[in-house]
């Protein structure tokens, strides 16, 4: 079998399911190492996910699967994986991976609907105080308590009532 | 609030009252709502869950609805009290089964409930017993704006309503009916049925939702669809078709009366009789016997009995109000055999004589 990448024999295999479909990567030893799926023998998993991932979803999506929230800390393929977003703000970080979700979910990708008639927090708001709020239990798990106590004052004097 | 109190009615979804009651059996609608400043809930830590459940906790105190709500903590109710609640759809079978701060708000008649911290930090509930999604709406739709006066929601003017799953987005609203539906299924009509309501987005579920099979004849019809459509656009959707199968079912009834009477006679008698002599019983064997009861009371098969009779013996015979109403936990078995006394019972005050 030849490497999928330089035609040179294939020794290094790799066999993976992603929404069940079965992928498939055959490479020589020098193109896995140049696509830093091997280092110094050993398998680098993550970069194999994402190599993976990349050629199952296509290049766009390979951009995507590198997406972290930066409000929530959760990776778009978590997302993917789990089916659940991790804050408000993950539709504005992940919108072109949503997009066309959306619209496949719902052949509709725009609000027609109830408004709430009060206060609205603009996007960069709802961001900003998750992200705040991600930091100050990172503080509190990292027991720098004045550092928490200092956020706890910010987020309280944001305004935020929840 | 007194959960054992619950036991002794049938829950407003079961009052067997309202528009087409023969069919209809209840409406329900629910909203899907997040505080805009948290994470999602499946993504919050404990101590945010907390916090956040402290906060909704507050607030929803306030609300100026009368009579006032009562909340529950989850995690302080026992594992019976928890599926008492699911038996009786208060909430849902996630809430009761998740981890962490959570809990539930009631109203007294059972007809308004809010979850929080289920997989959105609320979620609304309205039932109404019978065909009424127009006055489930209107009652929401008005919790909705009061709770919006004193939460900030994760809202954006292009997806409207942000929720944790994709699939809820929008209106996050979820409208159901609940149908019982014994001759359309009897006569094997139900798939057709099924089939066109897929074909327009609508999604067909048993009596607990996803997953959870059709037993008792009863089906739930829903949207599907969040995104792209107004709440009163969705709700014309589902009523665009019940009527129709309300018609087909009625019709399906009738003709099984004409062609085969005897026929049909003889499966109501048969289940009424099981139900007022056997000794043992399961819950799913109860919910197909009395299904045909209930049929026979609506088409005067059977005179002696009402229908909110059999509705409460719907509910009451489920597996967590059997046991608190006996006021001890029972194994499978001892279950079974005391739902079967339980019926004889019940039935034989309601002055049962089957023929």
């Amino acid at each position: 079998m030849k490497c999928q990448f330089c035609s040179n024999p294939a020794t290094v295999h790799l066999t993976d399911i992603v929404d069940s479909h079965k992928k498939e990567l055959h490479l020589c030893q020098s193109c896995a190492e140049q696509h830093q799926l091997v280092t110094k023998q050993e398998l680098n998993l993550p970069a194999i996910l994402q190599n993976l991932i990349g050629q199952h979803l296509g290049p766009q999506t390979d951009e995507l699967a590198r997406l972290t929230c930066p409000a929530c800390g959760i990776k778009y393929m978590e997302f993917r994986a789990q089916g659940r977003l991790g804050c408000p703000h993950d539709y504005v970080v992940f919108r072109s991976g949503l997009a066309p979700l959306l619209q496949r979910i719902h052949r509709a990708n725009h609000h027609v609907g109830k408004f709430p008639q009060h206060s609205v927090l603009a996007p960069e708001q709802q961001a900003e105080l998750v992200e705040l709020r991600h930091r100050l239990q990172s503080a509190i798990d990292r027991e720098a308590y004045e550092e928490a106590a200092r956020l706890r004052d910010l987020l309280r004097r944001k305004g935020c009532h929840g | 609030m007194n959960l054992d109190s619950l036991t002794h009615t049938s829950g407003e979804w079961l009052r067997g009252s309202g528009p087409e009651s023969d069919i209809v059996i209840s409406s329900r609608i629910r909203l899907a709502r997040n505080l805009a400043a948290f994470p999602f809930t499946n993504r919050a830590s404990t101590g945010q869950k907390a916090e956040i459940e402290a906060l909704l906790r507050e607030r929803i105190a306030k609300l100026e609805l009368e009579p006032k709500l009562s909340y529950l903590s989850i995690p302080t109710l026992s594992s019976l009290d928890r599926q008492l609640l699911v038996e009786r759809q208060l909430i849902s079978r996630e809430l009761a089964a998740a981890e962490g701060p959570r809990g539930v708000a009631l109203g007294p008649q059972e007809t308004v409930s809010i979850m929080v911290n289920e997989e959105d930090h609320l979620r609304l509930q309205v039932m109404r017993s019978g065909y009424s999604l127009d006055e489930a709406w209107q009652e929401i739709d008005r919790v909705d704006d009061l709770l919006e006066q004193r939460v900030t929601y994760a809202f954006s003017e292009e997806f409207g309503y942000l929720t944790a799953c994709p699939t809820n987005v929008g209106t996050g609203m979820r409208a159901s009916v609940m149908l019982h539906l014994p001759a359309l299924e009897y006569t094997k009509q139900i798939e057709k049925v099924f089939r066109a309501l897929q074909k327009i987005n609508l999604a067909v579920r048993g009596l607990y939702g996803e997953g959870s099979r059709a037993s008792g004849h009863f089906f739930q019809i829903s949207n599907q669809v969040t995104l792209g459509k107004s709440e009163t656009g969705i709700l014309n959707e589902i009523k665009s078709v019940i009527p129709q199968i309300i018609t087909y079912e009625r019709q399906a009834r009738q003709s099984w009366k004409r062609d085969n009477r005897q026929g049909l006679q003889d499966k109501i008698a048969r289940a009424y009789g099981t139900l007022c002599s056997a000794t043992m019983m399961t819950s799913e064997e109860t919910m197909e016997l009395l299904s045909f009861v209930r049929l026979g009371i609506n088409l005067h098969l059977i005179e002696d009995l009402t229908i909110p009779t059999v509705n409460e013996l719907f509910i009451h015979t489920q597996p967590a109000h059997l046991q608190k109403l006996k006021g001890t936990t029972l194994d499978g078995e001892e279950r079974n055999a005391v739902r079967a006394s339980y019926l004889r019972q019940r039935l034989r005050e309601a002055g049962a004589h089957p023929n």
